[in-house]
């Protein structure tokens, strides 16, 4: 299936091919202000109920403070500063940070030299593994749950930050490696011939050629994996555990739902913040996020 | 290893440096596993350090789980980080500058086991070896005795339920997101802002599922009708006359009020990937057609769909797939206690509530049953395009 994604990533930034004879319709105009108006609604809703006046919430739709935006009391910031200190939050946080950083850092390593391998290295087994890799693409998280809690319980792994690091890199992996493969199998042959005439060695040629020039599809795969990573709830919840010291933010804003259930004010804030770090990456890195979705996402 | 490979060579300076930068590095790496192992190991490495500073009560406090404890998460992530990456390093450029040592024969053979070692380690550990001990547990009941009963209890009717919910978001989630997608990808291609109106559309994309229901919770509040109603569509309803609606208890509406978070998310991911595709039809082809004298919706549902087809079919597997596993939004919202129960949700509960894992594990059986069609036309497409390339 990605085969047939390939072809369309090479069309990015082109000039547009569709002309229409009435460029700028009037009505394709409204029609796509209007879908975007809807699409934006429900995360503006969530943006203004959060610096609300809780009083206010419970007693009026929150666009009413947008009909009348100076009236008095209106607007407060006291909800961030509760939901950060009462509710947790602050720490989620850095539990997020924590977890996240190692967890896209160490399967990009990992996949990097395992890619490098299986575009240029011929050995033995070397198609067989790399079919194994492709079907690992699809298999459901929940296949590997209940063996690798087994595997936790036993080995104290369970409710510490090495086994989610750990986890996550598992999990990562194969998309991590289909990803960078079809990146380096598409350098040019010269550049490892070159290189061998020079005499370099298969690493030399790894670190001084093949990383440098990888860069944009590690970058395309770090985006994906700190946003998989970050938003995770399941496996959060199912090798972190409940404790309440241990929480990342997709399990404290969910461990909110329960708590403060009808709160809209901290649960709109709460939300807010976990979804602020996402979002400042993704509008700096659109276009980065934008070419590894084309080089085929399969997750 | 590293000291005898050492012995062997007697050579110049660089010759020693190496290894023993090496030799220290692995000193490190070793303490540092012990560090990450130990589950208060941030904690017990920091209080170990006042200690050595003088500040009795500050390690105290630490091990007592007071004190410094954010530096002691801090500390064990930076350990972590240097570990996994510069461990990493060095046992590839270690064990690569051993194995560079052997005759070139033995050097050639071992050396791409090296690179894809660690890779094939983990992946044996966390899919390939679970996945075979998840099928092989599900028939199995708790006291280890075999039994074919996990499966026949799905065809109860309250797992005939989960199974028939888990179809309807499988179709209409993605049957959802890739026809607005297509739509809205051919519709924004027309205009001159494209890439600012794309964005919006886009932005869910990088919001999280919990996240997006609580957004979308808040959308979907209700109060009595005698009150003002704060969520924004039971205040349309009620405006224009209506009573509001319970969306997330009523069944089964609240199973497509859930699959509208889902669409809502992945329509942009659905846009990015057919808008590329729009890109490349050629202009001939629609010359072509305009000169035929095709209308504008003609020329997009019966020129530009069939061509982008491929790119359709791979959208659509790919939504698929994360709808099939969907946990996060019902688990959220409703625990699926509303008639709105799915696979992943049950298998959840049936893990961590009832514990009964056989039938957790079978539920996760039929989940991989689900996509291995996906992972046949994966897997031949792959074996294609390498006989191709």
């Amino acid at each position: 299936m990605t085969a047939t994604a390939q072809p369309v990533a090479k069309e990015v930034g082109r000039v547009k091919a569709w002309r229409p004879p009435i460029f700028q319709n009037l009505w394709v105009r409204i029609a796509v202000v209007a879908i975007c108006l809807l699409w934006t609604i429900p995360t503006l809703g969530l943006l203004v109920t959060s610096i609300r006046n809780p009083l206010l919430i419970a007693n009026s739709g929150w666009w009413t403070s947008l009909l009348n935006p100076f009236a008095p009391d209106q607007w407060t910031l006291a909800n961030y500063q509760q939901v950060l200190n009462n509710a947790g939050m602050g720490n989620a946080f850095l539990n997020s940070l924590i977890v996240t950083i190692p967890a896209t850092v160490i399967p990009i390593t990992i996949a990097a030299f395992a890619a490098y391998a299986f575009a240029w290295i011929p050995f033995r087994g070397r198609s067989i593994l790399f079919t194994i890799v492709v079907a690992l693409l699809v298999v459901p998280i929940q296949m590997s749950l209940i063996p690798i809690l087994k595997i936790y319980s036993g080995a104290g792994l369970y409710g510490t930050f090495l086994g989610i690091w750990l986890a996550h890199t598992g999990f990562g992996l194969p998309l991590a490696i289909f990803l960078l493969y079809n990146f380096m199998s598409q350098l040019p042959r010269d550049l490892f011939e070159s290189a061998a005439i020079d005499g370099a060695s298969a690493l030399q040629t790894f670190i001084r050629i093949v990383l440098p020039l990888s860069v944009p599809a590690l970058g395309a795969f770090a985006i994906f994996q700190f946003l998989w990573v970050w938003n995770d709830l399941l496996v959060a919840l199912t090798f972190l555990g409940p404790a309440t010291e241990l929480r990342v933010m997709p399990t404290a804003l969910f461990a909110m739902l329960g708590t403060y259930g009808g709160q809209w004010q901290l649960l709109t804030a709460g939300a807010f913040i976990t979804m602020l770090l996402p979002l400042i990456v993704f509008l700096v890195l659109q276009r980065a996020f934008v070419r590894g979705i084309l080089a085929g996402s399969v997750k | 290893m590293t000291a005898s490979a050492r012995n062997e060579n007697p050579a110049p300076l660089s010759r020693f440096v190496l290894p023993i930068a090496g030799l220290i590095g692995l000193g490190l790496c070793i303490g540092g596993l012990l560090v990450l192992v130990d589950p208060k190991g941030g904690q017990h490495l920091l209080a170990w350090f006042y200690d050595l500073l003088g500040n009795h009560s500050g390690a105290d406090q630490l091990v007592n789980g007071q004190g410094d404890q954010l530096l002691a998460k801090i500390v064990l992530a930076i350990i972590a980080l240097g570990v996994g990456v510069g461990g990493i390093w060095l046992l590839f450029i270690g064990v690569g500058w051993l194995v560079s040592l052997l005759q070139p024969k033995w050097r050639d053979r071992i050396l791409p086991w090296v690179f894809v070692g660690p890779a094939l380690a983990l992946l044996a550990v966390y899919l390939v070896y679970p996945a075979a001990g998840t099928i092989w547990r599900s028939f199995f009941d708790n006291q280890g005795a075999f039994t074919l009963q996990n499966y026949a209890t799905l065809t109860s009717p309250d797992f005939v339920e989960i199974l028939r919910n888990n179809l309807i978001w499988l179709v209409v989630a993605t049957a959802g997101s890739v026809f607005l997608g297509l739509v809205i990808a051919g519709l924004f291609d027309r205009i001159r802002r494209e890439a600012l109106a794309k964005t919006f559309i886009f932005l869910p994309l990088a919001i999280s599922l919990i996240g997006a229901s609580v957004i979308w919770s808040f959308m979907y509040a209700w109060q009595p009708a005698t009150q003002p109603q704060i969520g924004l569509l039971n205040a349309v309803i009620v405006g224009v006359g209506g009573q509001p609606i319970t969306w997330l208890t009523t069944n089964p509406l609240n199973i497509f009020a859930e699959i509208v978070i889902m669409i809502w998310l992945q329509t942009g991911f659905a846009m990015v990937v057919l808008s590329a595709a729009i890109k490349g039809v050629s202009t001939e082809v629609i010359e072509a057609a305009r000169l035929d004298g095709a209308s504008e919706r003609q020329l997009f549902f019966g020129v530009i769909v069939p061509i982008i087809r491929g790119s359709i079919i791979t959208v659509a597997t790919t939504i698929a797939i994360a709808v099939l596993k969907i946990f996060d939004i019902v688990y959220a919202l409703t625990g699926g206690r509303f008639g709105d129960d799915v696979v992943a949700v049950r298998m959840f509960h049936e893990l961590f509530q009832f514990f009964n894992d056989g039938r957790a594990a079978a539920l996760a059986t039929v989940l991989f049953i689900a996509v291995l069609p996906v992972m046949y036309v994966n897997l031949h497409n792959f074996r294609r395009q390498a006989v191709e390339g």
